[in-house]
């Protein structure tokens, strides 16, 4: 069986956000990690290959810098690592990102495509369900289980107050969430391996039946009017106060209010 | 794509089990105010099997016009009849604006339709206006007007954008679930309804259905609580929630909680308000023992009034709070109730 999954190098949100002046993300300055759903994602294939044997690629997009995470992947156990990085694919949307992805998943061979239902920058969950769109394959979301039976994989899917169990003929493309499991660590000879291991690197060339018009700043058909730092409602009142001060102070602001 | 050609905002009118969630209504209302900004209707798109007499639900909430596509292939939400059935709809209608919920079903039938009708689709948004593109005139770059901006928040509410989708049509949003109001429901009010189908022909990408598995919940939502007790992790434990329990009976609210709670396993997962749980705008919003993470107050923060109790000052929730006591909530809760009881009774 062959797996491919799609990972992304993101920002720590936690590090605090910078922008350039256009208004897109200055990735470059921002400490990085790879996305936590994606790493789930990751799991599920290494527990398949595990379990049923299975060659997996990692394949990311973006800048040079997120080697990295395919390194970390292939010493979490992945066997192979496609970084697709080029000027021309930057400023990227959902729209474009799931065009260039699709465009550097139709040179490989798979059976399943695993990416995270969403990454912590954009929050967006479109580019998994994008990608299976210009594949034409189906599309099981919000995945939290995952079988493989015969030539059909069966997938337990997260509603808000059910679940579905789906079966889909591979091959088939699931998005997973951070709950899915718990990631592995990298072990330290997978470490070693994974430096001294190989990365593909594709650019724009590289990619397969995709037009021009469909990639990076110019191919994103949304577009960016304005962003800036959340602006948060002021503070109201602070007090201090013993507790009968305070059940007279909280009643009494619920009085003012008509709540009671 | 001439956009000129592109006419009325849409709504996609979610059902489950054949009854409309909160969204579908919700969205009715945003898209009646978008309809009147730009002069034109609000179309509900109903997708399902046997679904027909919802439409007058959505007319009574302000849909001036319902489509209806019916069929048995629709029984359950599988993500391609779906598709093929709200993009065949786009396809036919060409609506400028379409609006999807935010929900574990709008957030995979959205992707999938703006990849197969080529649009641009923007994620969770939490407000939408019509106005200029650019916002300001810039030399020398034509400023579009009557567009949608869609605004939303990225990096875990760390940041605001807003988003225009200019040079293709429909413009689409998925729509945060609680943060659009309902327009005030009109009794026997009645929409227009046009019943289409494009036919649906299984193949690959229609995936079965082994077994349907609901889960049993009898507790209230709490999106629609107007009092919302809420506990976080200075709560302690998950018998110490019996405080909060007590205080929202009296105001007659709902308890709901922060994730570190449900990852504590105190309390279920659908009581959780947040960035990955529910966003609420109660009336009255009781943050107790909850620090307010940044995810937290992204999902609370729109709130009428919102009261915190918790024991260090320093805790971000005192930044958004109305009403903030620094105080012990062992204390103070069992008093209040006490004291809340006494009032109730006096009245």
């Amino acid at each position: 069986m062959k797996i491919v999954v799609c990972i992304k190098q993101v920002p720590d949100t936690k590090g605090g956000v910078k922008f350039n002046p256009d208004g897109t993300l200055d990735r470059g300055a921002m400490l990085t990690i790879m996305n936590p759903d994606d790493k789930a994602g990751l799991e599920a294939a290494l527990r398949l290959k595990d379990q049923y044997g299975a060659e997996v690629t990692v394949v990311t997009m973006g800048l040079p810098k997120a080697e990295e995470v395919l390194r970390e992947a292939m010493a979490m156990g992945a066997d192979k690592g496609i970084l697709v990085t080029d000027r021309v694919l930057g400023g990227a949307d959902t729209w474009a990102t799931s065009q260039t992805l699709a465009g550097a998943i139709r040179n490989l061979e798979y059976d399943l495509i695993i990416t995270g239902r969403q990454a912590i920058d954009g929050d967006t969950a479109q580019v998994g369900p994008q990608i299976s769109e210009h594949l034409g394959i189906p599309v099981i979301s919000y995945a939290q289980k995952i079988e493989i039976e015969g030539d059909s994989v069966v997938v337990e899917r997260q509603y808000d107050d059910r679940y579905h169990v789906l079966k889909a003929k591979m091959p088939c493309l699931i998005t997973a969430l951070a709950e899915l499991n718990e990631p592995r660590y990298m072990t330290p000879g997978g470490i070693f391996d994974a430096y001294d291991a190989e990365i593909t690197v594709w650019g724009r060339a590289d990619l397969k039946d995709v037009e021009d018009s469909n990639l990076g700043l110019k191919g994103s058909p949304t577009q960016i009017a304005k962003a800036s730092d959340k602006v948060r409602k002021g503070a109201g009142e602070k007090v201090v106060l013993d507790p009968t001060e305070a059940v007279d102070y909280i009643v009494g602001k619920l009085k003012d209010k008509h709540v009671i | 794509m001439n956009i000129q050609d592109y006419k009325g905002v849409f709504v996609y009118a979610q059902q489950v089990d054949n009854e409309l969630s909160g969204i579908a209504l919700e969205l009715v209302g945003k898209g009646k105010d978008l309809a009147k900004d730009l002069g034109t209707e609000v179309t509900a798109v109903l997708i399902g099997s046997g679904v027909k007499a919802l439409a007058d639900e959505l007319a009574e909430y302000g849909a001036d016009k319902v489509i209806v596509v019916d069929d048995p292939e629709l029984a359950e939400y599988r993500t391609e009849p779906y598709t093929h059935a709200l993009a065949s709809v786009i396809k036919e209608f060409k609506p400028e604006i379409v609006l999807v919920g935010a929900t574990a079903i709008g957030r995979d039938l959205g992707p999938r339709v703006s990849a197969r009708i080529h649009t641009g689709l923007t994620a969770d948004c939490t407000q939408l206006d019509i106005g200029d593109f650019p916002i300001n005139p810039i030399p020398g770059k034509e400023q579009l007007h009557n567009q949608l901006l869609m605004t939303r928040p990225a990096f875990g509410g760390n940041t605001i954008a807003t988003i225009a989708c200019p040079d293709f049509r429909p413009q689409m949003a998925t729509v945060r679930p609680g943060v659009m109001q309902k327009a005030p429901r009109e009794v026997g009010k009645k929409a227009v309804v046009v019943e289409y189908n494009p036919g649906f022909t299984p193949d690959n990408k229609y995936v079965e259905i082994v077994k349907v598995v609901k889960a049993v919940s009898d507790v209230a939502d709490i999106m629609d609580a107007k009092i919302l007790v809420s506990g976080g992790r200075g709560v302690g434990s998950a018998e110490n929630f019996k405080l909060l329990e007590d205080l929202a009976e009296v105001l007659g609210g709902t308890v709901s909680c922060s994730r570190a709670v449900v990852d504590a396993g105190w309390k279920a997962k659908d009581l959780q308000v947040g960035q990955t749980g529910k966003t609420v705008r109660p009336n009255v919003y009781f943050a107790i023992g909850i620090s307010g993470a940044i995810q937290h107050l992204a999902g609370m923060e729109e709130s009428d009034i919102i009261i915190a109790i918790n024991k260090d000052e320093t805790a971000p929730i005192f930044d958004v709070a109305d009403y903030g006591i620094v105080g012990d909530l062992n204390k103070i809760l069992p008093a209040l109730t006490e004291s809340l009881k006494a009032e109730v009774a006096g009245k």
